[in-house]
């Protein structure tokens, strides 16, 4: 009787992307722990976000594809006016205009719009997909283009190239010709020197230091110096869990969020990092999987955009932390401290799920 | 719902086109991933080691703890220099937004004058952000209080307690006992060149005169270290292992600071110098230079308006006198050309000399006069001492010869430093005819060996000198270094090192030489003596020499103002002694500059200081001194040592 109900309940959950995602989640914890300077505040704070995201996913895994599908558009259309709304009246904080305030709760629309993006590109190629034209990929990169630009403007760098980067996925995995994009790509090439030569001079010195974080030691290099330190100094097998000198002494700055994986590094050592690396490259497996098996063109791009997204979450996190992508504001996904992001992110696996138990229901 | 076959076919056809596209971005992805690991081995395998190293320099800090410094007493154990805490505001101005803003609202709570705010300029131009800087200093317990109960406003600063350099006697003996200030470029240098700069790491102050400057490395003690895990701001998190401090020693001097009291009072706004000594040991009793001033204005740096009335004035107050002022010694100087010609077996009795009242040259007619016209008739020796007849002292000068005569008189300390535990001693000026070649490109005449007979011409001394070489008169030749501290004392374990008595080169002196110039020098305070007004009523019997130095024509080391050029063309005043005459116990040598007669002037100083040592005598002083002690010292909030 009550495992049938907890089987009810469960129905719809991936089991195996499920541990994958609790195990991540109970890494993040440890780590947090640390890196707070052993705050159970933190912790708590955290596990509270979790229990949030880890509901929505849960609501999102049983809601059908098919649901989504049909909210695609309006939801697209809600957060392109909540990204002008940001823009014409949003809150201020730390120098970025991100947060609108709703009188009950102030929201932050990017976030919306990573989910938002895949989603309508998804449907949009999925609609035009019997009677595909060149022109539709023209139509979605400007669909794109629209919310990466007001990120853009808010500043949020992070977010709108990752926003940008989950909309060019679908237009990938939906059969952009490969001609094309190599074409772009050596077009910004080439383009790039002209482009640099009209720059002013700060604004190339500002982008000088984003490559090379060492011009400026004291000032914007300073994160991506002190957290090489910290991950260099772990070594093999790290320092040991809360023994971590960098992170434990204050030296790596926003060490509970954006930078946290350096105090994994430093804590766990290269083989910390690489067992941690395996566990993200399971979850993106099984992303990837559920994506092939997904049954009509919404869900697999869909799921393989968000999968592939997830990816390249990690990919910049850990890049800008072990100091070969310059810094841009974007978390390690179930790692850092905070809730929003993480709150997208299971939005984004319980959507996987419902790709994938749904294929069942169909099949069954 | 039944796909048909080309749907089913389309549909696989896509799943196919999907799954590779799929298939290129998983290869994509994989890539990335191994960009991460290897970036992963190169900073955790290969870089290491260089990151380790940056990782513990980044966490381990030294943090010298500095020593406190030694205490200086006197030979009563009376307080010359200590140290006290004092409440200060201090900022750390990396953790101030904005410092303006936050000095301006501190302003607003406590006072802050132009002169914290320029010292504090200062100060921040020479400090890193992370370390905190006084605002203000010397809190009271009131402006204390309301600053506690405002702290939440302003983070960053804090109250703090720092040791402070004390001198609480004030003005009094300044010149020996000296001050400490805050470490300069200069001082930098010396330690760098000594290789004591790492002791001086965290300290701020260091002596920049008198013994706090001669016996630095005694009072500085060593300083501590603690190896500390800091945070990114410098902050200690946790105390790793520590070093402590060896605080510094403790100084006895020999001064009397009861008679440097009296002798200083003696002077009245007199400007000039003393030092008395004890001529059996090189002691000194007594280091007199006025006018003088409050050192304690000197410890935490000085302001420009007191820097500026101290170092224009007119006085030199800032001037050691008793070793850096050069004075001709003036007929203070004959007991010494008396021993050189009696020792040279001139002017031996039954000698002497009908004086008509100046003395010239063979074959010229320019008279060298006497002090008194008409002269003093028949003189000896012993009584052209007791006179001080200029007429005697010309001929023996010349009849010796410049270079004999100073060749024997620095046997006595002339023309050279006494070598006092004091830097900066001038050596004075005993002239030869190679000297005069080497400095002036000019022939010695003997007219200017004459002179030097009356202890004028281009002679110069110290009354340091004076002071050492009565001392060694007092003594019958026998000289030892004069110094100030006669004993070191270790701070931690109270062991006590008294500083050895240095002896000087004897001075090869015939007992019945001695005899005769120590007789003149007692007739010098009888009646018929020049300083006949000295020795009345005396209960004990004074050795001394009058003397009386022309100020114009005469090189000095101060340029005086032409405006007051008038006042101060009066002569210097001088007076050497020592008492009691069978059995000295204490000599002295006397300043008063522009005072005139140095019986009259410098005399009775010289006396009231001989009246205080032998007699416990405090003449005149009861009311002074109460005042004196009526006057409020500042108050140590914690006594360091125990």
């Amino acid at each position: 009787m009550i495992s049938a109900f907890i089987k009810r309940v469960l129905y719809h959950i991936d089991g195996f992307l499920m541990g994958c995602l609790l195990l991540g989640m109970l890494v993040g914890l440890c780590v947090l722990y640390s890196a707070s300077g052993q705050s159970l505040e933190r912790v708590g704070a955290q596990m509270a976000n979790m229990a949030a995201a880890l509901a929505v996913m849960w609501v999102a895994a049983n809601i059908a594809p098919q649901i989504l599908e049909r909210f695609a558009l309006p939801l697209y259309i809600l957060g392109v006016l909540l990204l002008l709304g940001v823009f014409l009246f949003g809150g201020i904080s730390h120098g970025a205009r991100r947060w609108l305030n709703l009188g009950i709760v102030t929201i932050q629309p990017s976030e919306l719009m990573k989910i938002a993006m895949p989603m309508l590109l998804a449907w949009y190629f999925a609609k035009r997909e019997a009677s595909l034209r060149m022109s539709d990929y023209a139509i979605a990169a400007l669909l794109l283009l629209i919310p990466v630009g007001f990120i853009l403007k808010q500043p949020d760098l992070g977010t709108s190239l990752l926003i940008a980067a989950s909309g060019f996925y679908v237009l990938f995995l939906a059969g952009l010709s490969l001609r094309l994009i190599l074409g772009a790509g050596v077009l910004i090439g080439a383009s790039a020197p002209i482009l640099w030569s009209h720059l002013h001079d700060y604004q190339q010195r500002r982008i000088q230091i984003l490559f090379d974080p060492s011009q400026d030691p004291l000032g914007a290099g300073y994160h991506t110096i002190q957290a090489t330190i910290a991950l260099g100094s772990g070594g093999v097998a790290g320092k040991g869990w809360l023994h971590g000198t960098q992170a434990q002494l204050d030296f790596l700055p926003e060490r509970t969020t954006d930078f946290i994986f350096a105090v994994f590094g430093e804590e766990f050592g290269l083989l910390g990092n690489l067992l941690l690396l395996l566990l993200f490259s399971l979850i993106i497996g099984r992303g990837l999987v559920i994506a092939a098996q997904a049954q009509n063109t919404f869900n697999r791009l869909l799921a393989g955009s968000i999968t592939l997204t997830f990816s390249t979450y990690v990919f910049v996190n850990i890049g800008m932390v072990s100091g070969i992508l310059p810094v841009v504001g974007v978390p390690l996904p179930l790692i850092s401290y905070g809730g929003t992001s993480l709150v997208t992110l299971m939005l984004g696996f319980g959507i996987l799920m419902s790709i994938h138990t749904n294929k069942k229901l169909v099949t069954a | 719902m039944i796909a048909s076959g080309s749907e089913f076919k389309n549909y696989r056809q896509e799943q196919y086109f999907f799954r590779q596209r799929l298939a290129v971005a998983a290869f994509m992805a994989l890539f990335c991933f191994s960009i991460l690991a290897i970036r992963f081995v190169y900073l955790q395998i290969v870089k290491f080691n260089h990151f380790q190293t940056l990782a513990e320099n980044n966490r381990i800090s030294l943090v010298p703890i500095v020593p406190n410094r030694g205490l200086i007493f006197d030979r009563n154990g009376v307080v010359l220099a200590h140290n006290f805490f004092v409440y200060t505001l201090e900022i750390t101005p990396s953790k101030v937004a904005s410092l303006e803003q936050t000095i301006a609202a501190i302003a607003q709570i406590v006072e802050v004058s132009e002169n914290d705010r320029k010292r504090f300029k200062k100060l921040r131009a020479q400090s890193r952000s992370f370390e905190s800087i006084p605002i203000r200093t010397h809190l009271n317990e009131n402006e204390a209080a309301r600053f506690a109960v405002n702290r939440y406003r302003f983070p960053g600063v804090e109250i703090k307690s720092r040791l402070y350099r004390n001198y609480p006697q004030g003005k009094m003996g300044v010149h020996f006992i000296g001050y400490i200030g805050r470490i300069n470029d200069g001082d930098i240098k010396a330690l760098e060149k000594s290789e004591d700069i790492s002791n001086y790491k965290g300290s701020d102050h260091i002596g920049k005169s008198g013994v706090e400057q001669f016996y630095e490395s005694s009072l500085h003690g060593v300083t501590g270290f603690q190896q500390v895990e800091i945070d990114a701001d410098g902050q200690a998190v946790r105390v790793l292992s520590s070093t402590a401090p060896v605080p510094g020693d403790n100084l006895y001097l020999s001064i009397d600071s009861k008679l440097q009291q009296i002798a200083e009072q003696a002077f009245g706004e007199h400007r000039g110098a003393l030092v008395a000594m004890n001529p059996t040991n090189g002691e000194v009793l007594a280091f007199v230079s006025q006018p003088t001033f409050d050192p304690n204005l000197f410890v935490d740096g000085i302001d420009s308006e007191n820097w500026d009335a101290l170092n224009k004035s007119l006085d030199k107050p800032l001037i050691n006198r008793p070793l850096r002022g050069v004075y001709p010694p003036g007929s203070t100087f004959k007991p010494f050309v008396a021993m050189a010609g009696l020792e040279a077996g001139k002017r031996l009795p039954p000698f002497s000399i009908s004086d008509p009242g100046y003395f010239s040259l063979p074959g010229s007619s320019h008279r060298y006069r006497d002090w008194k016209p008409g002269g003093h008739g028949r003189v000896d020796m012993r009584r052209a001492i007791a006179i001080s007849c200029d007429t005697f002292f010309y001929g023996l000068a010349l009849e010796l010869g410049i270079e004999k005569l100073t060749s024997f008189v620095s046997h006595f300390g002339f023309g050279k430093a006494t070598g006092i535990d004091i830097q900066g001693e001038n050596g004075g000026l005993l002239p030869t005819p190679e000297w005069k070649a080497r400095r002036w490109k000019k022939l010695w005449y003997p007219g200017e060996t004459v002179i030097v007979g009356i202890g004028q011409g281009y002679t110069l001394v110290t009354p340091m000198q004076l002071a050492q070489a009565t001392a060694t008169l007092a003594n019958n030749g026998v000289a030892t270094r004069p110094h100030l501290v006669t004993s070191i004392q270790e701070n931690s374990s109270g062991l006590v090192h008294p500083v050895p008595i240095i002896n000087m080169d004897r001075v090869p002196l015939q007992p019945s030489n001695i005899a005769i110039v120590k007789q003149g020098m007692m007739d010098v305070t009888q009646p018929g003596g020049t300083a006949s007004s000295v020795g009345a009523g005396s209960a004990y019997l004074i050795a001394a020499k009058t003397g009386t130095a022309q100020v114009v024509g005469m090189r000095q080391n101060e340029k005086y103002n032409a405006g007051k050029l008038a006042e101060r063309h009066r002569d210097h005043a001088l007076f050497i002694a020592y008492a009691p005459a069978e059995n000295p116990k204490i000599a002295l040598a006397v300043i008063v500059e522009n005072g005139g007669h140095g019986g009259s002037a410098a005399g009775p100083i010289a006396r009231k200081v001989m009246d205080y040592y032998l007699l416990g005598k405090s003449p005149n002083l009861a009311t002074p001194q109460a005042k004196e002690l009526a006057k409020p010292l500042p108050e140590p909030m914690e006594e360091l040592h125990d």
